[in-house]
């Protein structure tokens, strides 16, 4: 569904994303996980034909991003990081919006309102203004606007940003949710467990470059399902193992406290990297 | 059937403006009128120009410096907020609707703040028993100079980086048009070089434009075809602006 090849993108003499090779699945819940100022974003922007593409290509559904953008436009759904909402418009007059600049006729989108205000569970907020809305409602409304002309591609900016853990499992059952119903999602975050949780792959950026990609069960896998952290240890940098009795064995021959515990996409990250996850 | 990009632009603008009319109009009526009293009746209350009252020759002028800032204003200050603050126009953008389209629906809504603005000041005059002639031609000029200034509006939040810069554009470009483009008096009675610079402005021709229709006349040719080159340039640059944007 989605073929990027050696997409970069350059400001000045900052390169945000340094020749990035991805091929995203039908279907696939994908993550970008990196810290901020990776990357991701810049990358969405391309793909979303928001930023332009400074080198390599990129193909949604076998349509060039930088030629064919308007084509493009019409396949994807985006809900970016900060809440763009039309403040001044009610929930209901922001989903007409974006449903007429999508030309959708008048019956199909009316239909499409009250079903989609159903999914994102704020039908009886419809007439309230965007400003009234809590911050949960607005993201919801946000996903459910950028999923109303039937894109092919939704793109998910960091969709839970600022949001308290409660609210953040509901947005995970929504996107769920649009996976069942056949949508390929590109989501980036910076939450390790949601990535966890969502994607069936991930790609983990840094600096503008992928630095692992793979699903996230392998990718630990990889790593050392086990990770054993020490304070004496470097910068608090675990030390990786493929089994429990593996860890064990080397925290037993330990003489400061240590922590058995099982190894998380950070760790993967902080090993692939060399960093820590800011 | 659907309707096309620019209506869908144009509609939510007008979706806007109906949520918030009181605050429009009140907003498109405070510096006519302060320029209508200041210096139609404070500055000129005595005066009388080319035959007439100096109110009768003021106020097309007026109406065209109002029809200038609303439709300038009404589009530049929007779209940069949309822009740079809630970042609405991200929506739009990411949207099928093509750049000339999104410009175009601005524009529009440009056209209807600045022209509803002059209107109520045509609306005024007449209260006020200011004889001004109000015909077909006058409503054709007042929309020819709200295109242009509504395009200018659009190359303008485009083209800035900040509310500063706006606010900068606004102060260099709009402020010096809106005092030396004979609004207040005949640009005719300055010394070269400012004739020539002031004869330059497109807001001078709005003005002798709309003077000459209210004077009973016909508009000069000259002056609607340097309109018309103003709105065609500005909707160009503002349409390119717009294909080019960064976000």
């Amino acid at each position: 569904m989605i073929r990027i090849d050696g997409l970069t993108k350059q400001y000045d003499r900052l390169t945000a994303v340094d020749r990035l090779n991805l091929s995203i699945a039908d279907g696939e819940i994908f993550g970008l996980l990196g810290p901020n100022g990776a990357g991701k974003t810049t990358t969405i922007r391309m793909l979303t034909t928001l930023a332009s593409i400074s080198g390599g290509m990129a193909e949604i559904n076998g349509l060039d991003v930088e030629k064919t953008p308007i084509a493009v436009k019409k396949i994807i759904g985006l809900a970016p990081q900060g809440l763009n909402l039309e403040i001044e418009l009610t929930a209901e007059e922001n989903l007409e919006f974006h449903g007429r600049l999508h030309g959708m006729p008048t019956r199909e989108r009316r239909a499409r309102i009250d079903e989609l205000l159903d999914f994102a569970g704020i039908a009886e907020k419809r007439n309230e203004l965007v400003s009234k809305l809590s911050g949960g409602m607005k993201r919801r409304l946000l996903i459910a606007r950028a999923i109303m002309h039937r894109p092919k591609v939704l793109f998910l900016d960091e969709p839970t940003v600022g949001l308290d853990p409660q609210i953040r499992r509901k947005m995970w059952e929504m996107v769920l949710e649009l996976k069942r119903g056949g949508i390929t999602v590109f989501l980036t975050t910076h939450y390790i467990e949601e990535a966890d949780f969502l994607c069936d792959r991930v790609g983990i950026m840094n600096r503008g470059r992928l630095a692992a990609l793979g699903p996230p069960a392998a990718l630990k896998e990889k790593t050392g399902r086990y990770a054993v952290l020490c304070r004496q240890f470097d910068g608090c940098r675990p030390a990786f193992f493929p089994t429990r009795a593996d860890a064990v064995s080397f925290a037993s021959g330990m003489e400061e406290d240590v922590t058995i515990r099982h190894t998380t996409l950070e760790d993967v990250f902080i090993h692939m990297t060399g960093e820590a996850f800011e | 059937m659907t309707a096309p990009g620019f209506y869908v632009i144009f509609w939510r603008e007008m979706l806007a403006i109906r949520k918030k009319f009181w605050k429009f109009l009140t907003g498109s009526l405070v510096m006519p009128v302060l320029y209508l009293v200041t210096f139609g009746w404070g500055v000129g209350g005595n005066m009388r120009m080319g035959g007439g009252s100096y109110l009768e020759f003021v106020l097309p002028g007026i109406i065209a410096l109002s029809a200038m800032n609303n439709s300038f204003n009404g589009v530049a200050t929007t779209l940069n907020i949309s822009k740079l603050y809630y970042r609405t126009i991200e929506e739009i953008m990411v949207s099928p609707v093509s750049p000339w389209s999104i410009a175009l629906g601005r524009v529009l809504a440009g056209c209807v703040r600045g022209m509803f603005s002059a209107l109520l000041l045509v609306a005024l005059g007449s209260i006020l028993h200011v004889e001004i002639r109000f015909n077909l031609m006058f409503v054709a000029v007042l929309f020819l100079t709200t295109f242009a200034f509504g395009s200018l509006g659009v190359l303008a939040a485009m083209i800035t980086k900040s509310h500063e810069d706006m606010a900068n554009f606004s102060n260099v470009v709009i402020l010096p048009m809106a005092f030396l483009s004979g609004t207040f008096f005949s640009p005719t009675h300055l010394p070269e070089p400012f004739t020539s610079i002031i004869m330059a402005y497109p807001l001078t021709h709005a003005s002798l434009s709309l003077r000459a229709i209210a004077a009973g006349g016909g508009a000069p040719v000259t002056s609607l075809l340097i309109l018309t080159f103003y709105a065609a340039l500005f909707f160009t640059l503002g349409g390119l602006s717009v294909k080019r944007l960064e976000l």
